[in-house]
């Protein structure tokens, strides 16, 4: 008992330390409490933020892988078309070089050849001077020609005058008026005289023109003779009125010729007239069989899938998927003309 | 009475009026009678004598009525009213060869006045009998009656078409190719008179193949025959450039340039004339005629002639060388340049002048090549003299004007420009500095040679309203030169210099 005594003593202790510590633990469980739920929401903080973390490190890698595709992919296209730009630039300014030689060439050659040109002008001076020597010389020969003439007829007045003259001519005794004694020798005019024979006076003969009042000079000349008259015709002859039969026999055409041209038509024409008098009834009779009947269509063409249209619209199968275009075959480039007409109009470099 | 004195008045009758015909006749060749016979009555007098028994009175009274028709329109006109047309239309069929003949001088004497009496002749039913006169054996008959047509053809486009449904082309080209001269002649020059008008009726007579027979006779002798086949070619070539082929294909050239120096100045001017309108169409006729030499023919018939007579010749010059440059060089090549500035000077006439001016504007515009050959000549004084001229008709001033705007515009020959600084009215002084200023920013040499030769000064004097172009080119020109130079040779540069001499202070 004394133990249970001596432990009841000390129960009070134990009672007490046991309240004293449960006061204690009052006292700390507020702030026991607040520490773990510290702890407790560090830790989850901590956990959910790292979750964060590696959700979004995921996001972003695979946005940045997608981001990365799609980037390289433009960036292909992109420089696909730049070089596409860039060779197209290349190819133009290759053509333009191209194009530009061979105009210059081509313009050189055969349209502003500075030394065909130059030949050419060369060329025309000397056409010139021989066009124009030509002319001097032709002016020349005509103007000769008229001097001639006019020498001709001048010489020919003054004989004419001499010859009307002639009784001035010096006698053996007397001296003419031309052949003074007091000069040593005698004039032209009497050499002139004595050259030519004295003018014979023709009496006028009354002209047998008949008058004209236009124009006086004017006249046909008269033939001397008549023409002479055919020969008489000989010989037996047939009767005249054998010959005005054969001369005026009708006309007579072959078959074809005086058939007419649509004869045919006619004849046809004449038969139908023909048996349209003699018909009795223009009702034209009709058989009793004939029947009514309505026009069926056929299941294809009425059905919702009807035939093929093949023979009506196309002719060809068409395999669209294996066409390249839709559009139709051409050319890229326009013909160039001057290729065309190279061999055929080839010039000297004429301009 | 017996038979004998009965008779005997008949015939005196007769000679009376066969007298007073004839003398009217002769007396109505004179044009100083041909009032005093109109007051007298003539008219009437002479109507009923057209339908006298005896044929010679016929004739004569015709013959006397064509006279006074020739003589003027009044007469003419009293001929259509007098109602005698109708008469001389109807024996133009029926009456012998001088009758139609001296019928047909009767319609031609009424025709060659106006339109109105031609028409008049073309209403009487006239044509007709003439193309049926044209078919007559007797040469001088076709030549009447193809006078009488050349005559009503010429006035104007109708009158021609109407000649042309007469049917007479085809027949006046079978007159072209009879022996008779004055046929052919008469028969060429109513040709020519049908196809002036219109294309249409030019064609009309190449289809009949006149161009041939026309070209065959370009080397006759014979002046008067040439100068209507000419005028025939002109007409014909002048309207397209298919007819003017047709004319060149005939082979005329070169042989119509020799006929460039025929003593006959008709003749020339035709040809020259022909020669023009075969040119004015295309480039390649006319390269054709240069390549023929024809440019150095013309250029010698210019000089040589005078005149109207030159014209023809001018124009072509210029329509050859407005086709191209190089058909414009082949002109200054053939020495044109230095014949036309000639003519261009020498002539009085204002319409030579004018002519003269186009041409050199037509030459200088292409290149200053071209502008050098025409600066070089003299010509620019010259064409702003005759633009200057107080006298000068407005076409003149105009053509002149045109010209010279079209060679500065091209000429980068300073030393023919300097003149014009000094004496060019504004609006020409605008290209004349617009051509220094072009020039002078390149030319080292030129530059000292404008200042030498007082163009500078000259400029610094011009007053050009600020922004025009005038200024700009002021403006271009001082900015090729150092400022002081441009500043020594401003008016009044010293009074500013004297001005500064009087505010320097000396430092004492």
């Amino acid at each position: 008992m004394a133990a249970m005594v001596r432990l009841l003593d000390q129960t009070d202790q134990i009672v007490e330390t046991v309240y004293q510590r449960k006061n204690d633990a009052e006292l700390q469980r507020d702030r026991e409490f607040h520490s773990s739920l510290k702890i407790q929401a560090w830790f989850r903080g901590c956990r959910t933020r790292s979750y964060m973390h590696h959700l979004n490190s995921s996001a972003l890698r695979i946005q940045k892988r997608w981001r990365g595709f799609l980037g390289r992919r433009y960036f292909r296209i992109l420089v696909k078309n730049s070089v596409l730009i860039m060779k197209l630039n290349f190819y133009n300014s290759c053509a333009t070089m191209v194009q530009k030689m061979w105009r210059g060439y081509y313009v050189r050659k055969y349209v502003y050849n500075y030394y065909s040109r130059k030949r050419y002008l060369e060329a025309l001076q000397i056409k010139n001077e021989i066009v124009r020597s030509e002319l001097e010389e032709y002016a020349e020969q005509q103007e000769q020609e008229r001097r001639r003439k006019q020498e001709k007829e001048e010489k020919a007045r003054r004989e004419h005058l001499a010859k009307k003259n002639h009784y001035l001519i010096s006698t053996e005794v007397i001296p003419g008026i031309f052949n003074s004694p007091f000069l040593p020798y005698p004039t032209d005019t009497e050499y002139m005289l004595r050259a030519v024979r004295p003018l014979l006076h023709e009496k006028k003969k009354k002209s047998e023109k008949p008058f004209d009042p236009t124009c006086k000079s004017y006249d046909l000349p008269r033939p001397k003779m008549l023409p002479p008259l055919p020969p008489k015709p000989q010989g037996p002859f047939r009767n005249p009125a054998d010959v005005q039969e054969q001369r005026y026999k009708p006309f007579q055409p072959t078959l074809r010729v005086a058939t007419s041209f649509t004869s045919l038509e006619e004849a046809r024409q004449k038969m139908k007239d023909y048996e349209w008098v003699t018909r009795l009834n223009d009702n034209i009779f009709e058989p009793f069989s004939r029947r009514d009947t309505k026009y069926e269509p056929l299941l294809h063409t009425t059905s919702e899938y009807g035939h093929l249209p093949y023979g009506f619209r196309y002719y060809r199968e068409e395999y669209l998927d294996r066409h390249l275009s839709t559009q139709p075959f051409k050319s890229v480039v326009p013909p160039i003309p001057i290729f065309e007409k190279l061999n055929d109009t080839f010039s000297q470099g004429q301009v | 009475m017996s038979q004998r004195q009965v008779l005997q008045v008949f015939e005196q009758y007769q000679k009376a009026r066969t007298q007073f015909v004839q003398t009217v006749a002769e007396l109505a060749s004179r044009p100083q009678n041909i009032e005093t016979l109109q007051n007298a009555g003539v008219m009437s007098l002479l109507r009923p004598l057209l339908l006298d028994i005896v044929p010679t009175i016929q004739q004569t009274a015709a013959l006397a009525l064509g006279r006074l028709a020739n003589y003027n329109d009044d007469l003419a006109e009293a001929v259509v009213k007098g109602d005698i047309l109708p008469q001389l239309v109807y024996s133009l069929a029926e009456q012998n060869r001088f009758y139609k003949k001296a019928a047909a001088f009767v319609l031609r004497a009424v025709a060659k006045h106006s339109p109105q009496l031609a028409q008049s002749v073309v209403d009487c039913g006239a044509l007709d009998a003439l193309v049926i006169c044209l078919e007559e054996f007797d040469p001088g008959v076709k030549e009447a009656a193809a006078w009488a047509l050349g005559y009503i053809a010429r006035h104007n486009a109708e009158l021609a078409q109407a000649v042309v449904d007469a049917g007479a082309v085809p027949l006046l080209v079978l007159c072209i190719q009879e022996p008779e001269l004055s046929l052919k002649r008469i028969a060429a020059s109513a040709l020519s008179d049908i196809c002036k008008h219109s294309p249409e009726l030019a064609q009309t007579v190449v289809d009949a193949g006149a161009i041939a027979h026309l070209a065959q006779m370009i080397l006759n002798p014979d002046a008067k025959l040439k100068r209507q086949v000419f005028s025939a070619l002109s007409q014909i070539s002048k309207h397209s450039v298919d007819l003017a082929e047709m004319v060149v294909e005939a082979e005329i050239f070169p042989a119509v340039l020799t006929c460039l120096k025929d003593p006959d100045e008709y003749v020339k001017k035709n040809v020259a004339t022909l020669i023009r309108e075969i040119a004015k169409h295309t480039p390649e006729l006319a390269q054709l005629i240069v390549n023929a030499g024809g440019v150095a023919a013309v250029v010698d018939y210019v000089g040589e002639s005078k005149g109207n007579v030159r014209l023809p010749g001018i124009m072509m010059l210029g329509y050859v060388a407005a086709h191209s440059e190089n058909l414009a060089m082949a002109v200054i090549v053939s020495k044109g340049v230095v014949q036309l500035a000639i003519a261009l000077s020498e002539e009085p006439e204002d319409h030579i002048q004018a002519a003269a001016a186009w041409a050199l504007g037509q030459i200088g515009r292409h290149t200053p090549e071209h502008a050098k050959a025409v600066a070089v000549a003299n010509v620019l004084p010259k064409l702003l003299q005759c633009y200057l001229r107080a006298d000068a008709s407005e076409d003149l001033q105009t053509k002149s004007k045109k010209a010279l705007k079209n060679i500065l515009q091209k000429c980068v020959h300073l030393p023919a420009l300097e003149p014009l600084l000094h004496d060019a009215p504004p609006n020409i002084l605008k290209h004349v500095v617009g051509q220094f200023s072009k020039v002078l920013p390149h030319d080292s040499k030129a530059r000292r040679l404008f200042v030498t030769s007082g163009g500078l000064k000259k400029i610094q004097e011009i007053k050009a309203e600020p922004g025009s172009a005038l200024a700009e080119y002021i403006n271009t020109i001082n900015n090729c030169y150092p400022e002081e130079i441009v500043k020594y040779y401003s008016p009044g540069y010293s009074d500013a210099l004297l001005e500064r001499v009087e505010q320097y202070n000396p430092r004492a």
